[in-house]
């Protein structure tokens, strides 16, 4: 039982750790969002082996989410609402820019007790070109034609950069990659990815966005 | 006779047991241009007849969509149907954020209603001057309802509000129950000019059309393949006629005047597509 007599000291702990990671390719006419599907906790138990961190927000736009995934819940339930409203008044979807930048006013609108989500807005805008914005958990985004949030980050990041726009090598320039090459390197690089991190496994959940719609496509990974 | 002493508040009653201000906002519902709302077993159709101010200014848009599963047709002070319809739409919001689930329509319906009912007896306020006609699809199947400024709601198996509507209530009653009952009845009506442009709201389950229907809805003209949709096709055909009758005898429905929206389920098709499609 607790002393009455003296202060005592309390945790207040929020915020859990999900892990997973979720990355992007965003090429010229299409834009890919793959994220894994292993729902665990502190990094020492699995909590489910099909959570889905992808979510579609319109034909044109994806959402990917991972940290903490109750914060991720009521994010994603925040932005379909304010998407919602917008089709209202504007009799249109918001477009993916339109997204992305809405996205970043709302996180930051939780500056002192933010959500623990790291984002990826991927889609096609409205000229058909793919687009990637990545984010913080405050919502400190910018645009680019790749990337990845989550555990996975740090392993995949420089990987991608070599293969996609081939920084730090004597190449050193972005190389157009088409739909196909983009879903072998995101298929290599998950597949390392899950090798190497306890986080990341199970599967990995695939969309692909294109003017003729969205295609979903999962690969199972070793379950251990 | 003895109505001018009681109609300047809505708080007033007169010696007759009836409030003046209330029955003069119903009027307002008679000005504006007519509405048809009908159901079948599995759809719900709006349709009706767009207004413009004059040559130069568009047609006023009359049928507003709540949620995916619910839309309003108005009748009246367009500017008050706005008001109501943004109260809809975030009451529908609400019930989907917390609960996860589409508003069943009865309980929008009252909440409408209540809504309307306090301008009624507050002092200084006056009546919503603009009638609705509510049709959506929950759970226990297509509904279609009205409302009136007096905040009173009535569930109907179809209904027409508006100007001249009393004919179009009548066509209505006459053909219940080919629609009601969903029976595929083909009626063949010629008309005069072909209806170019349909705009009508239609909610359904969308467990009864498969996602080809969907795709083929989304661009009208309205090519039924499937047999759910021949229902749905019914419909709306004895909806504009309905329509039809509340014009004048020279004129004739035409895809300028004719307002819809198309919604399957939870879905979202687009409103208002525009192509030529002869009935």
């Amino acid at each position: 039982m607790d002393s009455y007599l003296c202060p005592v000291e309390r945790k207040f702990a929020p915020y859990s750790f999900n892990g997973g990671t979720v990355l992007s390719i965003a090429g010229k006419d299409y834009a890919i969002i793959a994220a894994d599907t292993r729902l665990s906790r502190d990094a020492s138990i699995i909590l489910s082996r099909d959570v889905v961190r992808s979510h579609q927000l319109t034909n044109k736009t994806f959402l990917g989410i991972c940290g903490f995934h109750g914060d991720s819940s009521a994010l994603i339930k925040i932005v379909k609402t304010r998407l919602k409203v917008y089709e209202h008044d504007n009799g249109k979807q918001m477009p993916t820019i339109g997204v992305a930048a809405m996205l970043s006013t709302i996180l930051y609108g939780r500056r002192f007790f933010p959500f623990y989500c790291h984002c990826i807005v991927c889609g096609l805008d409205e000229n058909g070109m793919g687009v990637m914005f990545g984010y913080d958990a405050v919502g400190s985004y910018s645009m680019s034609s790749y990337g990845a949030v989550g555990t996975g980050t740090a392993m995949i990041r420089p990987l991608l950069d070599d293969v996609i726009s081939h920084t730090n090598t004597d190449l050193n320039m972005t190389v157009s990659i088409s739909l196909d090459e983009a879903l072998q390197i995101l298929h290599d690089v998950a597949n390392a990815a899950a090798e190497r991190d306890v986080c990341i496994g199970d599967a990995f959940l695939i969309h692909i966005i294109t003017k003729h719609g969205v295609k979903e496509e999962k690969f199972t990974l070793r379950r251990d | 006779m003895f109505r001018n002493q009681y109609d300047n508040d809505v708080t007033v009653w007169s010696p007759q047991g009836r409030i003046h201000q209330i029955e003069y906002a119903m009027e307002a519902v008679k000005q504006g241009s007519a509405t048809v709302g009908l159901k079948s077993r599995t759809h719900a159709v709006l349709v009706a007849l767009k207004r413009a101010q004059s040559e130069l200014a568009a047609h006023q848009k009359k049928i507003l969509e709540v949620d995916n599963h619910v839309g309003i047709s108005i009748a009246g002070l367009t500017a008050d149907a706005r008001v109501l319809c943004n109260f809809m739409r975030q009451e529908c919001l609400n019930s989907r954020f917390v609960y996860d689930t589409p508003l069943p329509i009865a309980r929008l319906v009252s909440l409408v209603g209540n809504k309307k009912q306090i301008p009624t007896q507050r002092y200084g306020r006056r009546p919503y001057g603009v009638g609705l006609l509510i049709a959506g699809y929950d759970e226990k199947g297509p509904h279609v309802y009205q409302t009136c400024p007096s905040a009173s709601v009535f569930d109907c198996k179809a209904m027409s509000i508006g100007a001249r509507s009393q004919s179009a209530r009548t066509y209505l009653e006459r053909r219940l129950d080919q629609f009601l009952d969903g029976q595929d009845l083909f009626l063949s009506v010629h008309f005069h000019h072909p209806i170019y442009f349909h705009e009508y709201f239609c909610a359904c389950d969308i467990s009864t059309v498969s996602s080809m229907h969907v795709v083929d809805l989304s661009r009208f003209p309205v090519t039924i393949f499937c047999p759910f949709l021949a229902d749905l096709d019914d419909l709306v055909k004895h909806g504009l006629r309905a329509l039809r009758e509340t014009l004048p005898n020279d004129q004739d429905l035409t895809t300028k005047v004719c307002a819809a929206s198309a919604h399957l389920g939870s879905l979202h098709l687009g409103d208002c597509c525009s192509s030529e499609n002869g009935i």
